[in-house]
């Protein structure tokens, strides 16, 4: 199989359900895991007579999007109706956008290795979301839960620009990030707050014609995306090697078998008989609204990475380990306000903190450090009112139950002794104990020095401070 | 006490008012009558306990002098209206069981004005019908002779008001479904501009065309009702955010009007008896000062076609929520999720509604969108232009209401034939204009009713118009 002479193209279309504090046609509220149909009212149950009204929080959140694209933003919103008949969707169909969406086309830069790619996106529109179907709980029938029908989704099409499953991988984490950092979705892939389908085809390097495409579905994590889309290619590339063609269908991802199957094929495919949604007539946009989003537009990744690279010095890599989530970058910012320097804070942040959140598998946000937490641990250090492994020790103890750093100290003897006089009466007894090991070392067994530091500090619990230590044990030797 | 019932509304409130009786006696008179006339099978709901306990409450405030517009007055409203722990059917199968957990906008109004609620009259199913025959309850008779309909949608409540057996009644017109009903039954009938009343709560047939309207012995009876549900509500996005006029006192203010004919419209007129009252009406209204002049609505012919797309379009996603999963019909003969859609629908639909449902299915369809759906838009905004048109010329536009008397029961056969009922009244709805069909002469024993159309939000010329009529003549006048 010649795998080599097949360029493969593929287009994402993501489902971003929006952080808005109610749904997108009712005020029912949007928090995640409730207890089953409690957060649907009769709108969201599609009951006779109801009527939706729009949400404007889902307007300037899409159009917050839009602008951080680079797209065009509509002068309306204007909705349509997308029919079919689920269980889980309560009205028989979908209020969506067709034509005219709210975001028109714009792009976003991926990073590939060190070279930059630029991908097309088509468009992006407000839709509601369906409910759930849950078909393990009960024998013999199935149970809906609505509380998540009606919520709101922006779905973001991309021109079919990614040419490998590694760049489908990375455009989606670029999305996820331009969402959280503008924070209009928690992003949050488990929770299903962002979902994926991909079209995938083949075609043969040189080509300019695209190939016949299918669409993936239910491809719910950053590894399931990769994972989908290179089966899918190694499926397609195997069909046109023995000269088949290739379906044009819809294929359902299943995560457990690693592998594509067939869902429904093109003649199946539903016609969605789509018209302009008479309950909602359309609403203008204001130009100055756009303007006011788009200048209260947050920082977005690639200018607050060029911003710390630029005014904190750090390392390309530091500075993506910092802004790898709006959250890490703000609590870095939170530590540096107080006058510590950008170099240690990098340093706690992802050696220690970083290393208690993978342990405990925590988020930032969960943790109960806080920015100035780091701050004074950093300043404790640089003047020496703490040892380095005291240091360590504070972090740990503040990781499980957070408080007040002086407190810590004090309660825990955490304080560095550098008084002389009892750092000497330490080392004393120390050398009364190994007085062999102490005549070795005055005979030029130098390697010995080291064993009276750790066995002083062993006393210490850590908190001598090791400077002193040599510096007497230096005065001792030469006497 | 039968006498009660023949009063007018304005009559029955002076009569409240001053004690003459109380409300108690009116309620017990109008259950007497709606007793008394069941063959008529206007009702699909009595309340009357809870009518005869509501007037009781009425007397009691109107004796501590906290008397709301309508207290006491005893109304009916179409079983399309949602009323909270109340039946709602539609007038379908598929609703029979359905208690609304929610309140219509316009019962919640009327009621919280005083009104007190004696049940819920018949209609032709969803809605759907212009004989009220396709009602799941059994056809409607018309009081003036039984052989013959008291026309639809809105026949229980045209024929519930001939019949005295309510003080007036609430309807519904998406292709004249107030009017037609009210010219059959010799009663007034008015659908306010498209946006006037609100929506919420009101079941929807084609969303961009229904409007929620009153049925009344006179137009200054109308006039009042049509005050108390008018006005804007954030529930419906359509609803319009404009003041409500002062219809009362704009009833007998001295108008000038220029009562625009649609001469070409007016020719073309097949029934003589039609043609001639029409003409008629025009010169005691023409001597009464009223100027007259010709108009040409050009694209007016094409209303019907333009309406059957566009009204089933609508229909077909409108009726899709009743699936049999949530609520409403649910087939009990169902193996798999497409049999109990199948089912379910197949059961609890009548023959007309499914016509329609294939119908605006059809139109929607994928391939004869543009020719169907689309077309039928571009006529309506045609029939909108021509209107904008000739208002600036004139400040009403007369029509017959209907181009027949009413018909025996069970004449018509052909859908076609039936849908044809409609052609004077389904322009109002195209263009979304007020409309108000009030009694103008007799016919073989059976009446026969004029139209006058207003420019938008122009409910008060019309109502003017019709209470000069109705001063100038004693046609809506009966037992």
């Amino acid at each position: 199989m010649n795998t080599n002479s097949w360029e493969s193209v593929i287009g994402l279309e993501i489902h971003v359900q929006l952080a808005t504090f109610t749904k997108l046609f009712s005020s029912s509220p949007t928090v995640f895991g409730s207890e089953p149909n409690t957060q649907a009212s009769e709108i969201d149950l599609g009951l006779p007579g109801v009527l939706p009204v729009l949400n404007k929080e889902a307007i300037s959140f899409a159009i917050k999007f839009g602008c951080a694209i680079d797209a065009k933003i509509s002068n309306q919103v204007v909705f349509a109706r997308k029919n079919y008949f689920y269980p889980d969707l309560p009205k028989g169909y979908q209020i969506s956008q067709l034509d005219d969406p709210i975001v028109g086309e714009g792009k976003v830069k991926i990073l590939l290795g060190d070279e930059e790619k630029t991908i097309g996106i088509t468009r992006a529109h407000l839709e509601e979301d369906a409910g759930k179907s849950i078909h393990d709980l009960f024998n013999e029938s199935s149970a809906i839960d609505l509380n998540r029908a009606g919520t709101c989704l922006l779905e973001i099409v991309s021109e079919p620009d990614l040419r490998s499953a590694n760049e489908a991988v990375e455009y989606l984490k670029k999305i996820h990030k331009i969402i959280t950092f503008l924070g209009i979705s928690d992003g949050n892939m488990s929770q299903g707050s962002m979902r994926c389908d991909a079209n995938v085809s083949m075609r043969k390097f040189g080509d300019d014609k695209l190939g016949t495409r299918t669409e993936l579905k239910n491809i719910n994590s950053f590894k399931f995306v990769e994972k989908a889309i290179n089966y899918e290619i190694s499926r397609q590339i195997k069909e046109l090697e023995k000269g088949n063609s290739i379906k044009q269908e819809t294929r359902l991802y299943d995560s457990t078998k690693n592998t594509t199957r067939s869902m429904r094929s093109k003649e199946e495919a539903n016609d969605y008989r789509y018209f302009p949604e008479p309950d909602l007539i359309p609403i203008r946009i204001p130009k100055d609204l756009v303007n006011e989003i788009k200048q209260n537009l947050p920082e977005l990744p690639e200018a607050l990475k060029k911003r710390f690279i630029d005014s904190y010095n750090l390392s390309d890599e530091d500075a993506d380990l910092i802004i790898a989530n709006k959250e890490t970058a703000s609590f870095f910012e939170g530590v540096l306000s107080h006058n510590v320097s950008a170099k240690s804070a990098i340093n706690w942040i992802t050696g220690g903190l970083f290393a208690l959140m993978n342990k405990n598998d925590l988020s930032i946000l969960d943790s109960k450090i806080t920015p100035e937490h780091i701050a004074e641990i950093i300043k404790n250090t640089d003047n020496q009112k703490i040892s380095g492994p005291s240091a360590k020790k504070l972090l740990e103890l503040l990781w499980e139950s957070g408080g007040n750093v002086e407190k810590i100290i004090i309660k825990e003897g955490l304080e560095q002794i550098s008084n002389d006089n009892q750092v000497e009466k330490i080392l004393d007894e120390v050398i009364l104990e190994n007085q062999k090991q102490f005549s070795q070392l005055k005979e030029g067994k130098d390697r010995l020095q080291g064993f009276f530091v750790g066995q002083v500090m062993k006393k210490t619990s850590g908190s001598a401070s090791p400077q002193v230590v040599n510096k007497l044990l230096k005065e001792k030797l030469s006497k | 006490m039968t006498e009660l019932v023949k009063l007018s509304l304005s009559e029955q409130l002076e009569g409240l008012k001053t004690k003459s009786f109380s409300s108690k006696e009116l309620t017990e008179a109008f259950l007497k009558e709606i007793k008394s006339k069941s063959s008529l099978n206007t009702f699909i709901s009595v309340y009357e306990e809870e009518a005869l306990k509501n007037s009781s409450i009425a007397d009691k405030n109107i004796s501590n002098n906290r008397t709301r517009i309508l207290e006491g007055i005893p109304i009916a409203h179409k079983d399309i209206f949602c009323i909270e722990n109340k039946k709602t059917t539609c007038g379908s199968k598929m609703l029979e069981n359905f208690i609304s957990p929610y309140s219509s906008e316009v019962y919640s109004r009327l009621n919280n004005l005083g009104a007190i609620t004696l049940g819920k009259t018949n209609m032709d199913e969803f809605a759907m019908g212009s004989s009220n025959e396709t009602s799941y309850f059994g056809k409607v008779f018309n009081p003036i002779d039984k052989k013959y309909s008291p026309g639809g949608s809105s026949g229980g409540s045209a024929a519930a008001v001939r019949a005295n057996q309510c003080s007036f009644a609430t309807g519904t017109d998406t292709g004249g479904s107030i009017r037609q009903p009210a010219s059959f039954c010799g009663v007034t009938g008015i659908k306010p501009t498209y946006g006037r009343v609100s929506r919420w709560g009101m079941i929807a047939f084609a969303s961009s065309l229904d409007q929620g309207g009153i049925l009344a012995k006179n137009a200054k009876d109308a006039a009042l009702a049509l005050h108390c549900i008018s006005g804007f509500d954030e529930k419906d996005s359509t609803s319009l955010n404009e003041p409500v006029g002062d219809y009362i006192n704009e009833i007998n203010s001295k108008e000038e009007h220029v009562l625009g004919i649609p001469k070409i419209l007016i020719d073309k007129i097949s029934n003589n008896s039609v043609k001639e009252n029409f003409n008629n009406a025009i010169e005691i209204l023409k001597e009464d000062g009223v100027k007259i002049e010709e108009i040409d609505l050009p694209h007016i012919e094409y209303s019907l076609p333009a309406y059957y797309v566009i009204a089933p379009a609508e229909c077909s996603a409108n009726l899709a929520r009743y699936d049999g999963i949530r609520f409403g019909h649910r087939s009990e003969h169902a193996s798999s999720l497409e049999e109990l859609y199948f089912n379910s629908r197949t059961e609890g639909f009548g023959k007309e509604v499914k016509n329609r449902i294939f119908i605006g299915t059809f139109c929607l369809s994928a391939g004869y969108f543009d020719a169907f759906y689309k077309k039928a838009l571009r006529i309506r905004r045609l029939i909108k232009s021509d209107f904008d048109k000739a208002f600036k010329k004139v400040s009403s536009i007369a029509m017959p209401t209907c181009a027949n008397t009413s018909f025996e029961l069970g004449s018509i056969s052909s859908p076609v034939e039936m849908y044809e009922q409609d052609v004077y009244t389904i322009p109002a709805n195209l263009a979304g204009l007020p409309a108000i069909s009030i009694p103008s002469g007799i016919h073989n024993k059976m009446p026969l009713g004029i139209q006058f159309l207003g420019s938008y939000l122009d409910e008060g010329k019309i109502l003017n118009l019709a209470n000069k009529f109705q001063n100038l003549t004693d046609f809506h006048e009966y037992e």
